[in-house]
């Protein structure tokens, strides 16, 4: 946890150095530095394998690396992956339970009563538009809407980090379309910090202030890209020149990254 | 996507398979007495559907109290086969190396016939003792398969987000690890109910020459003995509505735990 060590003293999240191989010998990640900062949207974009997950699952404490270091050198942060919530490729629901139910589970297991986490669940449901849905089973719901309840989730405990694992890569495209819209408006109400993985260079280009490319087998950081389009985003800016140019840049890095390795 | 009853032609259905059945046993029935009737077969060596309704009447002093006997120890037996089946997969999903240690064990328990568990059992203990352990063994080993298969299917997603929001092992079992093995527990328990009948009544039966039984199954071996054939007969058919009562019972209670989230209890529209 040392502040030294991370030269971006300001950072959400620091890491150092980080690889991590399995028990099985495979490399996938070495040394990888990398930094989260407060506020932004940041994508790792890479090919299926380059260990993005890996990076995502270590930041949350879901892994261990075995070598480097990870820091929380920002105020915000000093309890660390506690203060992130997690959204998986799958949307991860507890079937037994309502939607109610599966957004309350962090509340519970932190040991809050009903009646104080009620407000919250609600308050968290009506931000992915699902205030309606609050009784209904998770097998009654679309993929979308599984997602969004997903999300909810991830929102209830109100956390400074969130990190998003392909959140939409098993949707269709208008259903993802739509959602990516609906992130860009949470993340620009909340003020959160998102840390979003996907293999996607139009979903990456579109959401991030910047897309990091790693490379595969093992993964490490290669190059990154800047995305300076303003945001509110919309439609317009997913038709633009500026939109189709900055994805062509990232394509290039990714098939660069590719060669790389 | 809906949760109403199955369209018209699911309700044709549903009727067709509670009438069909019946069907086919009043037609079983009417052969059984025409055949009995026709051919003039003594009541000594097959009473014709009558009789046996009759007897039914007559002797239900006797076989309701070898009944209620029946029902109690399948009752104790499906009990305990339900505590040690879910407790013995508890203890093997907390410990690898007590699973390791004791599953091969109950594994023997069960390959091993209990008929020829049964006799050995009534040398060494109580009578009533003998007839429950025999229920017990017979019945457990289908909860504890099915409720250690069900512990083991947790979704790993799901048990990383416990893991991520710093939930206790009581709470990953209590919140995730049960409620998800749920359909498999109830599943275990529907085949334990049956077999729990059989298992006290294999004991019985062993035990019948012993004399002191007054389960059902010691009323067949006995009215055997003395070519009652119709009390055989009635005692076999309150068995079988026993088994077929246990069996819907425990159908319905899975329904109703299962019916608002597990696929296996929502009926689809086609």
């Amino acid at each position: 946890m040392s502040q030294a060590s991370a030269p971006a003293g300001g950072s959400a999240v620091s890491l150092r150095g980080v690889a991590k191989t399995y028990a099985n010998g495979v490399v996938a990640l070495d040394r990888v530095d990398f930094d989260v900062f407060p506020g932004e949207f940041v994508s790792l974009l890479g090919p299926s394998g380059c260990g993005k997950s890996t990076v995502l699952r270590i930041i949350a404490g879901l892994s261990e690396p075995t070598d480097g270091t990870v820091a929380w050198p920002h105020p915000d942060m000093t309890a660390g992956a506690r203060e992130t919530s997690f959204v998986f490729q799958e949307p991860t629901l507890m079937p037994w339970a309502t939607v109610t139910g599966n957004v309350r589970l962090p509340l519970d297991l932190q040991g809050l009563d009903r009646a104080t986490a009620a407000p919250r669940v609600e308050a968290a449901l009506a931000r992915v538009g699902l205030t309606d849905f609050a009784d209904v089973y998770p097998r009654e719901l679309s993929g979308g809407m599984k997602m969004r309840v997903s999300i909810a989730r991830a929102l209830v405990t109100e956390p400074a980090l969130l990190l998003m694992d392909e959140p939409f890569a098993a949707l269709d495209e208008i259903t993802r379309f739509k959602l990516n819209d609906d992130l860009l408006s949470l993340w620009a109400s909340l003020g959160k910090t998102v840390v979003f993985v996907t293999h996607s260079v139009f979903e990456s280009v579109y959401l991030s202030s910047r897309v990091v490319v790693m490379t595969p087998r093992p993964g490490r950081i290669f190059t990154e890209l800047a995305v300076d389009a303003p945001y509110p985003r919309d439609q317009r800016f997913r038709t633009s020149a500026e939109y189709g140019a900055l994805c062509a840049r990232a394509s290039e890095a990714l098939a660069a990254a590719g060669e790389e390795s | 996507m809906s949760r109403e009853p199955a369209g018209p032609r699911g309700r044709g259905e549903d009727v067709l398979r509670v009438v069909l059945p019946i069907a086919l046993l009043g037609f079983g029935v009417l052969i059984w007495d025409l055949v009995v009737r026709l051919k003039g077969i003594p009541p000594y060596v097959l009473p014709g559907p009558g009789l046996v309704l009759t007897t039914l009447v007559s002797d239900w002093p006797i076989l309701s109290d070898s009944l209620l006997v029946t029902l109690v120890t399948t009752f104790e037996g499906f009990v305990l086969a339900f505590l040690g089946g879910v407790g013995l997969a508890l203890l093997f999903n907390l410990s690898r190396l007590v699973e390791y240690s004791l599953y091969p064990y109950a594994v023997i328990l069960q390959v091993t016939p209990v008929v020829a568990i049964a006799p050995l059992l009534l040398i060494y203990l109580p009578q009533q003792g003998a007839v429950l352990a025999c229920a017990w063994i017979v019945a457990f080993f289908p909860v504890l398969a099915n409720t250690t298969l069900g512990l083991n299917s947790v979704d790993h997603n799901l048990i990383d987000l416990f893991r991520l929001y710093g939930a206790s092992r009581g709470q990953v079992l209590w919140r995730l690890k049960l409620p998800a093995a749920l359909p498999y527990i109830l599943g275990g328990l529907k085949i334990a109910g049956g077999l729990s009948l059989i298992g006290a009544v294999v004991a019985e039966i062993a035990a019948g020459a012993a004399g002191a039984g007054s389960g059902l199954a010691y009323r067949i071996s006995e009215s055997g003995y003395r070519l009652n054939i119709p009390r055989m007969f009635a005692a076999l058919v309150l068995l079988s509505v026993a088994g077929i009562l246990i069996y819907f019972a425990l159908s319905f209670l899975s329904h109703l735990m299962l019916r608002r989230w597990h696929e296996s209890a929502i009926s689809r529209e086609v």
